[in-house]
């Protein structure tokens, strides 16, 4: 094993019933790596977790943990936690019994059980909580109790679904903190399943975009937010000018055009609202709508080549509706495409 | 006060003396000290409640009932509870086929599931009376075990159990920790409501009925033909006085009527 695979996934697919939901999904994680899985409902995201935990059967390939094959390991004998969206707490349980369940089951009695789930109860700072039924806690609590749950277990990898999904904003804010704190003390390797972008880039080390059952790109948030090397990927985190390339020359619906500036060799650029100039440039535009969003200022444009989405700072004079601009789509601030779809 | 708005009180007045009203006379005509059924009851004494403690048949009858709600209700959930939840957690193919079927016994008429038993069971196998009392009520409490614990089972998340079983249980393990005891309102209940129907059931007792074997409605019924006294009447009572208690002792402690 080497240290680059501690979890791998080998051509990995899933299925249910004849419908195939992921195809030969290659994957390497590291160890105490933390790693999104992003990608719209549907993408196989949840299914590949699934398949980790052992909650659904492969068709074809291999999960690798820790050296071992445990594609056929039944999910009670993988020491593979996951937290649930719903958090699925024992709701005839108290907080106390919810920790001790695993434990129990791991034949863990007297005084070291108590040791281990009382400190797996006041890491998440719900010692006073021991004897209350899941039911009188709050969401954020109840989420809380199941991290500890999994936790004292001491998994090799910790899944989590939809972490910070059913949270509010604040809570959102310190459940991330928390998170990350639990993997930074624990050194655990944790897999969070995401539809929010903002979500992934805001807690992974890595994020894997997932589209149809596979992987679209595997990059830092960075890679991610400002490399998108396909316009799926470019589309889903805000690049909202995408256009395929041909011959340099940029495809659309008007035929091709030249653009400003030297194309790079790729299937497609990109541009995000922010990069498009407004004011100066070899393109015209009539403004259809306009929104503003406190620091800036968005415009929806009019093209002969289709609707440009184009935003500046706010401090720029504003535009009223109809008025025509002159706008550019300077190549050299474009993200490169290599894929278009 | 109009005549409109007197309407609907009087109404609910009436339908509750209709319900109320039979059960009334019937507890009032067991403390007749008369010797015939009537009423209003001649005098008050505690005699005819005395008798029915006296009388033999009762007594056997009474405990072939007990066995019966009992042995029945058991046997139904012992089958329906694994029923229920096949029904609720899997998609399997013809499951509404499947729940239709089991309910059919609370559509079809007794008389006809006794008739059908008789005839098609019990004369060309051969079997015992007992034994195929015992079959009948465990099918006519079926319906009602799967009903009321699929109730309770589809108000419980199915990811609990792979929640206990990532924390390293079977899934056969997962169901007697985590599903058991959260469907155990729902189990108590299905065994009441299955006692109760079981215990007062009496078109397919009356044609499984045979020497010496009988169910106490139907025994109930034999006697009064023959004896027209007030016995039957403090039996009637002492029977729905316990029937109401078990109902509110059930309420009180497991919210019955959630899952009825």
């Amino acid at each position: 094993m080497s240290d680059a695979s501690y979890l791998s996934l080998e051509k990995l697919t899933l299925a249910y019933g004849d419908s195939v939901a992921v195809a030969n999904l290659d994957l390497n994680i590291r160890k105490g790596e933390l790693i999104a899985l992003l990608g719209p409902s549907g993408c196989g995201k949840t299914t590949t977790m699934r398949a980790i935990a052992g909650l659904l059967a492969v068709k074809s390939g291999h999960v690798r943990l820790d050296g071992a094959d445990i594609t056929r390991v039944p999910a009670n004998k993988r020491a593979v936690g996951l937290m649930f969206q719903s958090y699925a707490l024992f709701p005839h349980l108290s907080v106390y019994e919810n920790v001790a369940f695993g434990l129990k089951l791991k034949g863990m009695r007297g005084p070291e059980l108590e040791t281990k789930v009382e400190s797996g109860l006041k890491s998440v700072g719900l010692s006073t909580f021991a004897n209350r039924k899941p039911a009188e806690l709050s969401g954020g609590q109840q989420q809380r109790v199941a991290l500890a749950r999994s936790m004292v277990m001491e998994p090799k990898v910790l899944l989590l679904d939809e972490p910070l999904s059913n949270l509010d904003a604040r809570l959102r804010l310190e459940m991330r903190t928390e998170l990350q704190r639990v993997q930074k003390e624990t050194g655990v390797t944790m897999i969070f399943v995401t539809h929010d972008q903002a979500e992934a880039l805001a807690l992974a080390d890595r994020i894997v975009v997932m589209k149809s059952g596979k992987i679209e790109q595997i990059g830092s948030p960075e890679d991610i937010y400002n490399r998108p090397t396909s316009s799926f990927v470019a589309d889903f985190v805000g690049f909202e000018n995408i256009f395929p390339l041909e011959n340099g020359k940029m495809k659309t619906s008007a035929g091709l055009i030249d653009l400003s500036g030297k194309p790079p060799s790729a299937a497609g650029l990109a541009w995000r609202p922010r990069m498009v100039t407004l004011g100066t440039g070899p393109f015209q535009g009539t403004v259809r709508g306009t929104s503003f969003a406190g620091d800036s200022r968005e415009y929806l444009l009019d093209s002969s080549f289709g609707p440009i989405k184009a935003e500046v700072e706010a401090s720029q004079p504003a535009h009223a509706l109809g008025d025509a601009l002159a706008f550019d789509l300077p190549a050299e601030k474009a993200a490169p495409l290599s894929r278009f779809v | 006060m109009t005549l409109r708005s007197l309407f609907i009180p009087i109404t609910l007045l009436l339908v509750i003396a209709f319900l109320i009203g039979p059960f009334l006379i019937i507890v009032a005509a067991s403390f007749s000290a008369g010797e015939t059924l009537a009423f209003p009851p001649q005098g008050f004494s505690l005699r005819w409640i005395a008798k029915v403690f006296t009388v033999e048949s009762f007594r056997a009858s009474f405990g072939m009932s007990l066995f019966l709600a009992i042995g029945g209700t058991a046997a139904a959930l012992i089958l329906g509870i694994p029923a229920s939840y096949a029904l609720s957690r899997y998609k399997l193919p013809g499951a509404e086929i499947v729940r239709t079927i089991v309910s059919a016994p609370i559509i079809v008429p007794g008389i006809i599931v006794g008739l059908a038993l008789l005839r098609y069971i019990v004369v060309p196998f051969q079997v015992g009376i007992t034994l195929a009392l015992f079959l009948a009520h465990t099918a006519l409490v079926l319906p009602y075990a799967v009903r009321v614990v699929s109730a309770s089972l589809d108000n419980l998340r199915s990811d609990i159990e792979e929640a206990a079983v990532l924390l390293g249980s079977s899934r056969l393990g997962a169901f007697f920790r985590v599903v058991m005891p959260n469907i155990r309102g729902g189990i108590m209940s299905a065994f009441i409501l299955g006692f109760v129907t079981s215990f007062n059931q009496v078109p397919v007792s009356l044609f499984l009925s045979g020497p010496g074997v009988r169910t106490l409605p139907v025994d109930m019924i034999a006697y009064m033909e023959i004896v027209f006294d007030p016995s039957v009447a403090a039996l009637s009572s002492l029977l729905a006085f316990l029937s109401i208690g078990i109902v509110f002792i059930a309420e009180r402690f497991l919210g019955f009527s959630r899952y009825v």
